[in-house]
């Protein structure tokens, strides 16, 4: 709780105090000491309300009229010239806790929104001349080398020069499980450290690391509004002008009239009774439940998206994604994993061998090699490689390798290898590269490598199709067999295959061109080589965003991690958020509108009218905090 | 060049777009956006134009909310 907060409680209870005291001596006296009575009042009232009037007063100098501070002081004085007293300094003790709320409802929600953005580290553990110094992280240059311990945030981008450990990477991904990572690994700012002491060296300045990136984008999203924050603006520039006229039409017009009917001026107790209803009039017409609580709720929305590793770089494009219609996404690194994997182990028929064997053979054999596909196949073999098993071993380019093994002769390569050391094989059409093992001139089997489909590529399909997606569209550079056969699994039923990257540009016009005019188009890409693409979409998300400044430069929406199904999880935070946009809007007019008629035919007391302002302002806020809950 | 400000005690989310339209229009300043839930005023212009403006924006902080504090950052 703030100073502040603290001081305004105090008065409100003091000015409460002297009220209740106001209220028994004028129940026990009756009407025998009125002056008493009144400074009592206005001694309650000055305290209570004292800052609002002398606000009101130095705005009104200031050229602001119909302020909230204003409209409150003409309510409560207005109150206190009809003979209200007891009414004016309640409504005015009411306000103002109303307004304590309100002050620490928004402190609150800033608090766990700003919580969020807790990943800019304090200070960097920086080596020079091997002593150990503190220093601000902006004071720290490219190449120099940085000590981490265990449960501090890494504060610059780096490579580890030394140690191995997990890092907790919740605050820039959403994910819980921690990260494995060993030396001569890039880790980015903003991870914690979980055990043990990482050395790392610098790779980039402060200002250029991922976090500073990604709180700048953070920061700057509020910029970007949303087409409900500008109707809000404008909606609260005409609103409370026009609820004021209508006050002083209220005050004025009626007692007139019902004289002029009755031939002369109406009696002063009808002219005290809408004057009444005018003041009422004014308590309400201030827009405030809503000119807080919508870009509360949006900031919300983008602070529970980025909560999930979704960072959407402004309002107005959590907006658009509830209303996406077209779904474009790119294959290789969105829908697959963009690396090689072993997909199958097929042992030939009437060879003697198991598939573990022949795995091992084919990691032996292409354990000198350092092309991505021997990467894939150490990678399932698993074990270590006992370099001493492996005898003479030659690379023959373009076939594959020819090793000797345990003393038996290995080939291991294409069917051009094959077909020129004249081994009997069988030919195998899948898609992905396919390495054929021969040991001795016989042949054994082969061993498909394949670009993987990402575990969560399947979720998202049906994610997308759930939320109700018309269309997904694939694609891809890639050879037309892998990119049908991709598609086929995943359920994606239109493909365009074979496209160079002016090509892709191209399909997405004609896309652009199928929608409906409200529809959006979603791209999806890695970041790699997309970004006329992503540029070209109403709203470009790129993948893996994770130390790819090309990606966080060209999209609208960044997604942390590598996992597709967060597109379908942006768009259900977003529904949300608008729905609770849409509630705080019609809850808080419909309240102000029914106060307002029930003034103006004189049902509603100024008490009705403090709790349309102040009371449906706080409602609204708690609400606009649920879209934070993503 | 841009330049950021924390306004301290902003409570008034009303008064903050009043704020922020008012720094718009100010001679210099290129653009100009207030967010009301970090407290941050960012504006873009000329160097040399600063001073003035940090002083202008000050005192229309003064006028529409006078509690709250300009701090530079």
């Amino acid at each position: 709780m703030t100073k502040k907060l603290k001081k305004r409680i105090k008065r409100i209870l003091a000015g409460a105090a002297v009220m209740i005291g106001a209220v028994v001596i004028e129940k026990l006296t009756g009407d025998m000491y009125p002056y008493v009575v009144f400074s009592l009042f206005l001694a309650a009232y000055v305290i209570a309300g004292g800052d609002v009037v002398k606000n009101a007063v130095v705005n009104i100098g200031h050229g602001q009229v119909f302020d909230e501070n204003f409209l409150m002081t003409l309510a409560t004085v207005g109150a206190f010239f009809v003979g209200d007293y007891s009414e004016a300094v309640a409504v005015m003790l009411f306000y103002q806790v109303g307004e304590c709320f309100q002050s620490y409802a928004v402190n609150k929600s800033r608090k766990s929104i700003t919580a969020l953005m807790e990943i800019r580290p304090d200070y960097a553990n920086v080596i020079r001349d091997g002593n150990e110094e503190t220093v601000d992280p902006e004071e720290v240059a490219v190449g120099e080398l940085i000590r981490v311990k265990a449960g501090e945030r890494i504060p610059l981008d780096g490579i580890i020069r030394n140690g191995n450990s997990s890092l907790d990477t919740m605050a820039l991904t959403g994910e819980s499980i921690p990260r494995e990572v060993l030396c001569g690994d890039e880790v980015i700012s903003g991870c914690v450290n979980l055990q043990g002491v990482l050395e790392i060296e610098v790779t980039k300045e402060f200002s250029d690391s991922t976090v500073s990136k990604i709180l700048n984008l953070v920061e700057s999203a509020g910029s970007r509004k949303a087409e409900a924050e500008n109707f809000i603006t404008k909606f609260a520039r005409y609103y409370t002008p026009i609820v004021a006229v209508c006050a002083l039409l209220l005050a004025i017009l009626p007692p007139t009239v019902l004289g002029a009917a009755q031939g002369h001026m109406a009696a002063g107790n009808i002219w005290s009774d809408w004057i009444y209803r005018a003041l009422t009039f004014l308590v309400i017409s201030c827009p405030c439940a809503l000119v807080i609580s919508i870009p509360l709720s949006f900031f919300g929305g983008l602070g529970g998206a980025s909560k999930n590793g979704i960072l959407i770089k402004g309002s107005n494009y959590l907006e658009a994604l509830a209303t996406a219609e077209v779904v474009v996404m790119d294959k290789t690194g969105t829908l697959t994993k963009g690396t090689f994997g072993v997909k199958n182990v097929t042992v030939a028929e009437k060879a003697d061998c198991s598939a573990d064997r022949l795995l091992e053979l084919a990691a032996y054999a292409e354990s000198y090699s350092n092309h991505p596909i021997s990467q894939s196949l150490l990678e399932a073999y698993g074990k270590e490689v006992d370099a001493s098993r492996i005898g003479k071993a030659e690379e023959i380019a373009g076939h594959g390798v020819h090793v000797f093994v345990d003393g038996k002769e290995i080939y291991a390569g294409n069917s051009r290898l094959m077909e020129q050391q004249g081994i009997f094989y069988e030919a195998v059409r899948e898609t992905g590269t396919v390495v054929y093992i021969a040991c001795d001139g016989i042949y054994l089997g082969y061993i498909l490598i394949a670009d993987e489909l990402k575990e969560d590529a399947a979720d998202a399909v049906r994610g997308l199709k759930e939320a109700g997606i018309k269309k997904l569209v694939m694609l891809t550079g890639d050879r037309k067999e892998t990119a049908q056969e991709v598609a086929g699994k995943l359920g994606i039923t239109e493909v365009h295959a074979e496209l160079l990257p002016g090509d892709k540009v191209d399909r997405m016009e004609e896309l652009m061109q199928s929608k409906s005019e409200k529809g959006k188009l979603l791209f999806v890409g890695d970041g790699i080589n997309d970004a006329p693409v992503l540029a070209r979409a109403d709203i470009g998300i790129a993948m893996g965003g994770l130390g790819s400044d090309a990606a966080i430069e060209a999209a609208d929406i960044v997604i942390m991690t590598d996992e597709p199904s967060k597109i379908a999880r942006a768009m259900q935070i977003s529904v949300k958020t608008l729905a609770i946009v849409r509630q705080n809007i019609i809850f808080a007019l419909s309240v102000k509108i029914l106060v307002l008629l029930l003034a103006a035919a004189g049902l509603a007391s100024m008490w009705a009218a403090v709790f349309a302002d102040v009371g449906v302002a706080v409602i609204a806020i708690l609400n606009a905090m649920r879209a934070l809950k993503a | 060049m841009k330049k950021t400000y924390i306004l301290e005690d902003l409570d008034c989310a009303h008064c903050a777009a009043k704020i922020e339209t008012a720094v718009g229009k100010l001679d210099g300043v290129e653009k100009c956006t207030l967010t009301f839930l970090t407290q941050k005023l960012v504006i873009e212009a000329e160097e040399e134009k600063i001073p003035a403006i940090t002083k202008e924006i000050k005192k229309i902080v003064k006028k529409t909310e006078p509690d709250v504090t300009v701090i530079e950052k």
